[in-house]
């Protein structure tokens, strides 16, 4: 991980709870991780992780009954928990922005796509219209959109899924954002269009420096796309490192099971593994370590919640009884 | 900056999407095309077309003007449908009580039943839009306190509450009016407010929050349009009952003034005079009434059934 720089967010021991009436629901319970500038971290679990509640709360989404209680989110030093609506306000759009999973919905039907991106332009600037649907037709063209000046009076319901997560995408990227949220942004789409906005995304990063979270259940997209990975499980970080390292030599045995679970044309035939029961409901997590009751290597110890050990390069890892550097499943190919 | 050159297989799914591009329909148009399906809703929304330009052109088409007291005389009074009047027009739905003649009162009449509806129909639907929309935006105590209103406004019969305001008030096209918003609004903030918190769950307000666009942006020009359908459908029921009930209030001797009789007030002027066989004063009006209502109502349906996204096929 390369923490040299200053990175452009920094994320310190968050929680996010949800007082329910069932109980408190500790969606995200003390994460911390960071991302630099053009660099990309694939933040994976299952559903209910907190995977996506991490990321409404650093753009302060967070509806009641939840609410982050510690924790800090330093986005180029300033913390978004204290930060007030106003402020957030502000950086919202233009400094931090975020992609929805799905495209179907986050287009408002009954407004033209030049209307929607126009006004996400003169909300932080002032500026032309003229101007502004430049602009938009540049980053329409820009993710891939053909004849984006005919593309920008149209409606949502004229564009195709693809075509309309693109536009979702151009519109996170007018203000040129420092940091872009992306939750599970290519999941409702079909693989070659995944393929084509990995790519554009990607490309974009390195080339406008732009930091990207990426939020996915999906291992493969986070081997090709990311630099660094936190893999969540029940609300914590278990294992966080850099994609390689993490994905090559899995030493949790969440992280080993997740990757084992991955169908592989390698071994076709053979039943996939998979991890036995079902992610805890955030009620009523198990005590200790909340993997302990599907893991297979779990121990005594285990029912006293593990601390985080450093590890060799910046890896991470949150286990009483971690898998040997030598177990390693085959994810590629 | 072009991150994808002649992609073959975007360029391939961009082909697909021109021809969707062209062959689709537009929303207003596919509105049109199911709403003409049911000919009885079309030729309700005829009806209305033409009893709303009766309305409008209403000094132009009358044959008397049934407010100039110098020309209406009591002489002319209780004439039977297709006699002359003294002034030699022939009054072929006879004349009323006070010598006016029943085409041109009941024109005028309409022009001021629809008037008082739509007018009161559209005040009461700004106002039910604003506290529905806040309550459902700003959710929480504001919502509680707004929905608890309504609660209370609503279990009142709205007769009860009308007549109560216009015995305080007194008569008059604009007292009339503030009565039936009174009694209306609530209706139209706990549509709104329902299919607003609905809608603003949805993930196009959640990103326009993302974009950091301001709140009365994100209420008025995301929200509000997408939560417009069931308020086309209330508001033209509500219309239709807003009419009934100033026809009710009228009726009742309360609402507009003699002066300037409404439908119901023509009405009630020859209940009196109903059991003496001069059926005409109160039975014309009450069949112009009568087609009134039900070719709005019949439209309403349509509207319902065109506009619920359930029922889409």
């Amino acid at each position: 991980m390369s923490f040299s720089d200053s990175p452009t967010l920094e994320v310190k021991d968050l929680k996010t709870y949800f007082f329910t009436k069932g109980g408190i629901a500790r969606a995200v319970d003390g994460v911390s991780f960071s991302v630099g500038r053009g660099k990309v971290l694939g933040l994976v679990g299952e559903s209910g992780s907190g995977k996506t509640v991490t990321g409404f709360s650093i753009l302060g989404l967070v509806d009641e009954p939840g609410r982050v209680v510690s924790g800090e989110i330093l986005y180029r030093g300033e913390n978004l928990v204290s930060a007030s609506m106003g402020r957030m306000r502000e950086l919202r759009g233009l400094n931090i922005s975020m992609i929805f999973q799905d495209p179907m919905m986050t287009l408002n039907p009954v407004l033209r796509i030049d209307t929607q991106m126009i006004e996400a332009i003169q909300a932080h600037e002032k500026i032309s219209k003229d101007d502004a649907r430049q602009r938009a037709r540049d980053v329409l063209g820009q993710v891939g959109i053909a004849s984006p000046d005919e593309r920008l009076r149209a409606y949502p319901h004229q564009f195709s899924g693809g075509m309309r997560q693109r536009v979702a995408i151009a519109i996170a990227l007018l203000n040129k954002p420092d940091l872009i949220v992306a939750d599970e942004p290519t999941t409702a789409l079909d693989v070659t269009i995944q393929g084509q906005i990995l790519y554009e995304v990607q490309k974009l990063c390195s080339q406008t420096g732009t930091a990207l979270i990426w939020i996915t259940h999906d291992l493969s997209v986070v081997a090709g796309l990311a630099d660094d990975i936190c893999v969540m499980y029940a609300g914590r970080i278990v294992e966080q490192g850099s994609v390689n390292s993490v994905l090559d030599n899995p030493r949790h045995p969440y992280t080993h099971g997740l990757i084992s679970s991955v169908p592989s044309r390698n071994r076709r035939g053979v039943p996939l593994a998979q991890i036995p029961g079902m992610a805890p409901s955030l009620l009523k997590l198990p005590k200790g370590c909340s993997f302990g009751p599907r893991c297979p290597q779990v121990t005594a110890d285990c029912g006293i919640i593990p601390n985080i050990s450093m590890l060799d390069k910046g890896r991470q890892l949150r286990c009483h009884n971690p898998l040997d550097a030598l177990v390693s499943p085959k994810l590629k190919d | 900056m072009t991150i994808i050159e002649n992609n073959p297989e975007l360029m391939a799914e961009d082909r697909n999407d021109e021809e969707n591009y062209e062959g689709a329909q537009t929303p207003l148009r596919r509105f049109l095309s199911d709403f003409c399906e049911a000919r009885l809703a079309v030729f309700g929304f005829f009806i209305i077309l033409v009893i709303a330009l009766v309305a409008i052109m209403a000094p132009f088409i009358a044959p008397t003007d049934p407010y100039n007291l110098a020309t209406v005389s009591i002489l002319d009074s209780r004439l039977e449908p297709g006699e002359a009047m003294m002034s030699g027009t022939i009054a072929y739905l006879g004349t009323d009580g006070a010598g006016r003649d029943m085409v041109s009162a009941m024109i005028y009449g309409l022009r001021i039943s629809l008037g008082v509806g739509i007018g009161s129909g559209i005040i009461a639907m700004l106002i039910g839009i604003s506290f529905g929309l806040l309550s459902a935006y700003a959710g929480g105590k504001i919502d509680s306190v707004f929905m608890r209103i309504v609660d209370i406004q609503l279990s009142f019969p709205a007769i009860l509450v009308a007549l109560v305001l216009l015995v305080t008030l007194g008569k008059g096209v604009d007292k009339t009016i503030i009565a039936l918003v009174v009694v209306q609004w609530a209706y139209y903030a706990r549509t709104i407010r329902g299919t607003a918190l609905v809608e603003r769950r949805r993930e196009y307000i959640e990103s326009a929050v993302c974009l950091g666009l301001s709140k009365n942006r994100i209420m008025f020009r995301h929200l509000l349009p997408n939560c417009l359908a069931p308020m086309i459908v209330v508001g033209t029921m509500q219309i239709a009952h807003a009419i009934s009930l100033e026809a009710t209030l009228s009726f009742l001797g309360l609402g507009m003034p003699q002066t300037e009789p409404s439908l119901g007030r023509l009405i009630s002027n020859g209940f009196e005079y109903i059991l003496s066989g001069k059926y005409w004063i109160s039975v014309y009006p009450g069949i112009a009434l009568l087609i009134t209502i039900v070719s709005i109502n019949l439209v309403g349906d349509r509207l319902r059934d065109v506009l619920n996204p359930r029922l889409q096929k």
